[in-house]
């Protein structure tokens, strides 16, 4: 009874975010393909971030976690001291990221890869945001105050996320009859 | 018809658009392909190529079970203390508060590594010390539970004289970790009773001593170790792969360098509240030394600070530069210099002390394979800045510890040079940037941990506090110890044998020399003496 209200609720949603959405995004060309071109580009860089580690057997996530700063730096270091929760984060991240490159790249099950992604990098920018008065051992390649390409790019993601475009471009396509065409 | 062959294009186009991220995935791997094949032929240029043996030194065979072996201390410092912990022995007072400092941070592991090095089958039957409180706590280590191996079989008895500890039979081997004053004496002593000998760097405080301990090791036969850890140190072991294969080139100067900038690291180490008259033997502690004063605040000072005099100890010759020369010795053979020369003085701690805290000393070796070689000592106790050691060839220099960043614990990096012949084609091809390293070798670079204290740290860049064997971290003191032991009963010779420890004894006692004379030390090889 309940779980199928909830369905129903969660149809609805479901409905009115394609209506509200879709047709808006569709309706201007350069708007739509640019919308496909970032996915494309964060998909690509979520691939080679995910591969690049999975092929490097000595990269692990240790390095980053113990230059961790602000609120989640008690829990970095506490994932760095138990071999377990390491090699978790370990795996986590080289095969999250891998995967949601997948996801956004091919355009499957994109709307949930960008939300997935978002949290991965919100994870990485709040372990070791570029607050005022933090110091980090390694030099950023950049200059950030506050923001910094981590929060861009998560909320490029978010952009992503309420803007989904793989039903018309990706395999989602396939799965989506009625947004055909 | 026509209806159809709209279908038809529709179909087609709901396929191209459902599968348009298959060329980005194609155009993806095409350039990771690319990557990964230009990274294989780079390794194997710089890698593969060059470095023969890839693999990690084995880990020292276990044979600590085959006899056990009743061992003694002579002088219970905080050195000593380190020492019998490496055979497998703490102080109550240290395991919990080592226990402690992992509870509180986890990334403590100095209990855990305790705790799960290898029991080396052996007992601490007799501690001998001139101060009572440090007595104690040598006989407190003997009977502590808390230890590898579970709860130990004896408790150590406690020798105020240090010859009837050598006097009893049930002992067969002794750690000397007292002030280097004493080394000789007891070195001589214990090997004239038989009893396998573990010391302290440095060696001796004389070249004389130098020459007298080797030459009663030799008689007796005794399994002889002098306490240079490094020799444990996997880095080490691969630097010399290196060197040996000819990959830095023919080197010809080398530079290896102490810098401290702490009271702790410049021997301002504290006062015991308990030492006093009756705690503490002042008559037999300054026995073997030139110079003699009546207890009281400075003798006092002299006993718990003793490497700042010459009376007791040589200073940065015996301490640091000891470590440093044996670790080259150790990768590249070089032996006795033929001349030394050193100059310095006391620029920074005028605390009283007549040993150096800024030193500089140079080796020359003019008959050396590779045309000559200089080896250069730099110190200073008044900055910490890491400046490392350096092999300095023609093809390429190799960088040990000192490094800043990257969490690299005594590792080394190998860059080589703009203008070298050995790998002219490949800097010229681009296949090797002299603005990179060839090669970079961090143990245990996965296995983090926190060293904390500045002193600490000085030691673990420079491999004296941790090594790893298999990726396990594994104190190299600990290893020490057991490859001495397991000399003993293999009848086999440790790593820092008394070969080459007269080589380190007697270089150090030629920059002493040339620091306390002013003049150009040179070694007479054939007659054994310092001319």
């Amino acid at each position: 009874m309940l779980y199928s209200s909830i369905l129903e609720r969660f149809n609805s949603i479901r409905e009115r975010e394609m209506n509200t959405l879709n047709p808006s995004i569709k309706s201007n060309q350069y708007q739509f393909y640019g919308l496909v071109t970032l996915r494309f580009l964060i998909g690509w860089h979520f691939l080679y971030e995910g591969i690049a580690k999975l092929l490097n057997p000595y990269w692990s996530s240790a390095a980053y976690l113990l230059d961790s700063k602000w609120i989640f730096s008690g829990i970095a270091k506490s994932i760095v001291s138990n071999p377990t929760l390491l090699t978790i984060s370990d795996y986590l991240n080289m095969w999250g990221l891998t995967l949601v490159g997948i996801s956004l790249v091919f355009g499957l099950f994109s709307r949930y890869g960008a939300l997935v992604g978002m949290g991965l990098i919100m994870m990485y920018y709040l372990f070791a945001p570029p607050l005022v008065g933090l110091e980090y051992g390694k030099p950023n390649e950049g200059s950030y105050i506050v923001v910094n390409k981590n929060l861009i790019e998560a909320c490029a993601l978010w952009v992503l996320y309420v803007f989904p475009t793989s039903q018309y471009i990706g395999i989602d396509r396939f799965m989506n009859n009625e947004t055909k065409n | 018809m026509a209806n159809k062959k709209n279908k038809t294009n529709l179909e087609r186009r709901d396929l191209l658009k459902g599968l348009a991220g298959v060329p980005v995935a194609g155009f993806f791997l095409l350039n990771l392909w690319q990557k990964i094949r230009r990274d294989k032929i780079k390794k194997s240029n710089l890698l593969s190529d060059l470095v023969q043996e890839k693999k990690a030194p084995a880990v020292v065979k276990s044979v600590s079970n085959s006899r056990q072996l009743n061992i003694g201390i002579i002088g219970y410092g905080g050195r000593g203390g380190h020492l019998v912990r490496g055979a497998g022995f703490a102080t109550t007072a240290w395991t919990d508060k080592a226990s402690e400092n992992a509870r509180k941070n986890k990334l403590d592991k100095q209990f855990e590594t305790f705790m799960t090095q290898e029991d080396l089958n052996c007992s601490l039957v007799g501690v001998s010390d001139l101060f009572d409180v440090r007595a104690d706590q040598g006989i407190d280590a003997s009977k502590n539970e808390t230890r590898p191996g579970g709860k130990p079989a004896v408790t150590a008895k406690k020798y105020p004289r240090y010859q009837d500890m050598l006097a009893n039979d049930e002992i067969d081997a002794v750690i000397i970790a007292t002030p280097d004053h004493w080394h000789a004496k007891i070195v001589i002593d214990a090997a004239k009773a038989g009893k396998h000998v573990y010391v302290e760097k440095g060696l001796t405080r004389t070249f004389d001593e130098a020459v007298d301990i080797y030459d009663v090791v030799k008689e007796t036969g005794i399994t002889f170790q002098l306490g240079h850890q490094n020799r444990q140190v996997e880095a080490n072991e691969k630097a010399k792969q290196i060197y040996r294969q000819g990959l830095l080139g023919p080197v010809n100067l080398v530079e290896i360098a102490t810098n401290r900038n702490s009271p702790w690291g410049a021997w301002v180490w504290n006062i015991h509240p308990k030492g006093n008259a009756k705690t503490i033997d002042w008559e037999t502690f300054q026995e073997p030394s030139p110079n003699k004063i009546p207890f009281g605040e400075e003798a006092l000072k002299r006993f718990f600070r003793w490497r700042c005099w010459f009376d007791y100890g040589t200073g940065l010759s015996g301490d640091l530069l000891s470590h440093d020369f044996d670790a080259i010795n150790q990768i590249m053979d070089i032996g006795i210099p033929k001349y030394a020369s050193s100059t310095g003085g006391v620029y920074f701690y005028k605390d009283g002390r007549d040993v150096p805290d800024t030193w500089n000393a140079t080796f020359e070796y003019p008959d050396h394979k590779d045309g000559g070689l200089t080896l250069l000592y730099s110190a200073t106790l008044s900055s910490a800045n890491p400046r490392g050691n350096r092999i300095m060839g023609h093809d390429a220099t190799m960088q040990m510890g000192g490094q800043s960043g990257g969490g690299s614990i005594h590792g080394f990096a190998v860059t080589a040079d703009e203008y070298s012949t050995q790998y002219k084609e490949r800097l010229n091809n681009g296949m090797i940037n002299p603005s990179y390293p060839i090669m970079t070798y961090s143990p245990g670079s996965k296995d983090i941990d926190g060293v904390t204290s500045a002193t600490s740290k000085y030691f673990a860049n420079k491999g004296l506090l941790y090594t790893y064997r298999d990726g396990k971290r594994v104190d190299p003191t600990h290893l020490h110890v057991k490859d001495w032991l397991d000399s003993i009963r293999n009848g086999t010779q440790p790593r820092c044998n008394v070969d080459v420890a007269y080589h380190e004894a007697v270089a150090c006692a030629m920059a002493t020399e040339s620091y306390l004379t002013g003049r150009r030390v040179e070694y007479d090889a054939k007659n054994r003496k310092l001319i």
